[in-house]
């Protein structure tokens, strides 16, 4: 599996959604799934996934699944 | 239109919301404690001049308010304490809102308690992002950019707002961004989860930790029942954040001082902070510093005033407070009288090197009725 197909994978168990719905378009509170408290499930659930430890700052920023991807590369995560 | 009336060779363009996006940005681009009396005080005032046109286009109601205070449509400030305060009491009263229905994003509803009704704060989209990144901005000056493992004096129901968005979830939810790996330290009846906390500091033992909660929580639901109980936890280096008021911790005779020394002896390691802040300006918070002061951010300010003619206080007089923030468009709260009374102590010149003025709450106006955001768990 590479990464783009792990992190529909962990956006649509982190949200409950279904995977088609995960899009790179996908955005933070476009669909009721995607709140502020399925967020931190989201955030939680990339850190472990990934094996990475997000900033503050990031978590604010990571507003949709494209952004996501962005900020995941800066841990040398690669799409 | 109103709009055209309104042109004013004073601001910048005709459109507020396009202004204020541009004034806004550049208060941000500072760090939150970084601007002296003057440059403040321009920005703000500006801000403040923009924000006033957008709510008196936008807000029929705020409209109505502005005109009984004496204030018109091409009103212009140039002085901060000259500018209009909203009584946070009609926040009760009425519905006050600057947007369409359908832009509605969230509607925070504080001190619901039974016998009181509560006020609605209504947020769109952008209000509700602004309050998150200021609110980020704020309390990164006391807890860095690293999340910390975080430890919530709270119940998860509460924290998932399964009972509704109240202030108690909306202040638990902000200040989850600041953790990570999240344990709630209550059980759903607000009986401390012993088990949970112990393994809390026992596997962060070593890392500096989170704990947020409510003040009443924390001192009724932590602390009294640590200390009942003989509970005691180590830690290296624990934050410790908690806001919501002193009124239901007043009869036990807590002040900041034995609330602070009683939370060391709980958790010993600890560093407390307090931060006042209202429902009805999310974000915008004044974070307690190692001093033992609470400050104003860029992006806000107090003002205190005589109860008794509402003129301005010198600094070290009691009064009311006004707090201005510079976040709300969806909701015309940017300036509002609390009926909380406090004291200025100085501005830009705290022994922290914060700048801005710094302050302490004294407690509410006797006649106010009893309120506090955290008061949702009567």
């Amino acid at each position: 599996m590479n990464n783009s197909e792990k992190l529909r994978q962990t956006f649509a168990s982190a949200l409950s959604v279904d995977l088609d719905k995960v899009v790179d378009e996908l955005a933070y509170n476009t669909i009721d799934e995607w709140d502020s408290t399925a967020h931190m499930i989201l955030i939680s659930e990339l850190e472990n996934d990934f094996d990475v430890m997000l900033e503050t700052d990031e978590i604010i920023d990571l507003s949709s699944v494209a952004k996501a991807k962005e900020i995941l590369q800066k841990y040398n995560v690669t799409f | 239109m109103l709009e055209k009336t309104l042109t004013s060779a004073d601001l910048p363009v005709d459109n507020p919301m396009q202004a204020y996006q541009a004034q806004f940005e550049n208060i941000m681009a500072a760090s939150a404690f970084s601007l002296g009396k003057a440059e403040k005080a321009k920005k703000l005032n500006n801000l403040l001049n923009t924000l006033y046109k957008h709510h008196f286009e936008s807000s029929d109601a705020f409209r109505k308010i502005a005109y009984s205070l004496g204030f018109k449509a091409d009103r212009h400030c140039t002085n901060l304490d000259e500018h209009i305060y909203v009584a946070v009491r009609l926040f009760k009263l009425f519905e006050l809102s600057s947007i369409q229905k359908e832009d509605t994003f969230k509607v925070l509803s504080s001190s619901g308690t039974t016998s009181q009704t509560p006020a609605r704060i209504i947020l769109d989209k952008q209000t509700s992002a602004r309050q998150s990144k200021v609110l980020v901005n704020i309390m990164q000056s006391v807890i860095g950019k690293q999340r910390l493992p975080m430890l919530v004096i709270d119940s998860e129901a509460v924290a998932r707002g399964k009972g509704g968005f109240s202030a108690r979830t909306a202040g638990i939810q902000g200040l989850s961004f600041f953790g990570r790996k999240h344990v709630y330290a209550l059980n759903d009846d607000m009986s401390p989860n012993w088990q949970r906390i112990s393994e809390f500091f026992e596997v962060n033992q070593g890392t500096p930790v989170l704990l947020f909660g409510f003040t009443f929580m924390i001192w009724q639901y932590l602390v009294c029942e640590a200390k009942s109980a003989a509970y005691q936890f180590q830690s290296k280096d624990a934050v410790i954040i908690h806001s919501g008021g002193w009124k239901k911790l007043e009869s036990q005779k807590v002040d900041n001082l034995s609330f602070k020394k009683a939370c060391d002896e709980v958790i010993k390691g600890s560093k407390v902070h307090n931060f006042y802040g209202m429902a009805e300006q999310v974000g915008s918070v004044f974070i307690e510093c190692e001093y033992g002061h609470l400050h104003a951010p860029n992006m806000a300010d107090i003002i205190v005033r005589n109860p008794d003619d509402l003129s301005v206080c010198k600094h070290g007089e009691k009064g009311l407070i006004q707090v201005i923030s510079t976040l709300p468009t969806s909701y015309p709260g940017y300036s509002i009288l609390t009926e909380d009374l406090g004291r200025i102590h100085g501005e830009d010149d705290c022994l922290c090197g914060r700048k801005g003025k710094y302050f302490e709450v004294l407690g509410r106006l006797p006649k106010a009725e009893v309120r506090g955001c955290s008061d949702t768990h009567a």
